[in-house]
């Protein structure tokens, strides 16, 4: 058994590796993410083990690339952020996905990265947990935590 | 009070897709600086692209030493991708730049205004006594053609005209490397990678 191209991997598991980078940092930097996890998975790739949990694998360099990309953020001078006029950067969703993508930034991180990754990427409570550092049902607790405050910023409104 | 929808436990995956279309549009423009990038920075070990052509889409590869790989359709596109990736590296991706020479050149060969090829060829796919026949094929002119058996005759073993058919059959190269240009001793056009009628066209159009 070997490795497939990775092209194929792109095909396969970017758009989730997207949707990932989106709910981790908003859509501004979303694309910074995506390209460096890539370009470091493509590097590490010929020594993978055929076989590996690619989804997995993919998730936890953008993990770590979104945390980097979090930090060198922090120490830019600081910008307004998110001003009601201020025009969507390029991919970014609009409409109610604009405001859930908001509703998830505004989530404690642990919550953001729980939900992100049982949700949003589709991983097992013991891989998230595994990712986050910690049991596998603190994960549980805070993605329940999450999707919980989310249904009360996101659906505001569109509930009766 | 709370509607159905309200009460019911949210799904939390649908809302979180973005537009099909937006997504589509934002990945090939990742594609594309994931293809760029890994270039530049020297992890794009097998770039490749698909051409059209009279014989059908002709899938393009190179390493950094040069051509690697020309596949016809019927070769099974996603298969040969697969024995790059064995074979060479699986580090592939679609990379048109890198394919620009190769695909002006085809072009103009298909249009009937190319004779020759000068482009760097990687002949890592062949080896040994399959590589000499490649070597030997590289001189047969345009519109010209010869025998297996002057080929096998050619390369110092007269006796080996089913290798040289087999290294014909697995050139890694066709068309850039002139296997169509050999046929049988009774004159018939033979087997091809590319099919018999591929053959023939290609035939066809260095006899016009």
């Amino acid at each position: 058994m070997s490795l497939p191209p990775f092209e194929r991997v792109v095909a396969e598991h970017g758009p989730a590796v997207l949707r990932v980078c989106r709910a981790l940092l908003g859509p501004a930097d979303a694309e910074d993410a995506w390209s460096e996890t890539f370009l470091h998975a493509l590097e590490a790739y010929p020594s993978l083990r055929p076989g590996s949990n690619l989804r997995g694998w993919l998730v936890t360099i953008a993990h770590r690339k979104a945390i980097d990309l979090h930090r060198r953020a922090k120490r830019r001078p600081l910008a307004p952020e998110g001003a009601p006029d201020e025009p969507a950067p390029e991919g970014a969703p609009d409409g109610p996905r604009r405001e859930l993508s908001e509703a998830l930034a505004a989530l404690p991180v642990r919550q953001r990265q729980a939900v992100t990754y049982h949700h949003v990427a589709g991983l097992p409570y013991a891989e998230v947990a595994e990712l986050m550092g910690g049991s596998e049902a603190a994960a549980r607790r805070a993605a329940a935590d999450g999707i919980a405050a989310l249904r009360k910023t996101y659906a505001r409104g569109e509930t009766p | 009070m709370m509607t159905a929808q309200g009460r019911r436990a949210p799904d939390a995956r649908t809302p979180f897709a973005p537009p099909a279309a937006a997504d589509a549009a934002a990945e090939a423009r990742l594609l594309d600086r994931l293809g760029l990038e890994a270039q530049r920075r020297g992890l794009l070990d097998v770039a490749y692209r698909t051409l059209d052509t009279p014989v059908g889409s002709l899938l393009v590869a190179a390493t950094a030493e040069g051509v690697v790989r020309v596949a016809f359709d019927c070769e099974g596109h996603d298969a040969v991708l697969d024995g790059l990736a064995e074979r060479v590296s699986p580090r592939i991706l679609p990379a048109p730049g890198r394919l620009d020479e190769a695909a002006r050149q085809l072009d103009e060969y298909f249009a009937g205004r190319r004779r020759r090829f000068d482009l760097a060829l990687d002949l890592r796919l062949a080896r040994g006594f399959r590589q000499k026949v490649l070597g030997r094929l590289r001189a047969i002119d345009y519109g010209a053609t010869a025998t297996y058996a002057a080929i096998a005759a050619a390369v110092g073993s007269p006796a080996a005209v089913r290798a040289v058919g087999t290294a014909c059959a697995k050139n890694p190269l066709p068309v850039l490397v002139p296997c169509h240009r050999v046929l049988r001793s009774d004159g018939s056009v033979g087997q091809y990678v590319g099919g018999h009628d591929a053959k023939k066209a290609l035939l066809e159009l260095e006899a016009a």
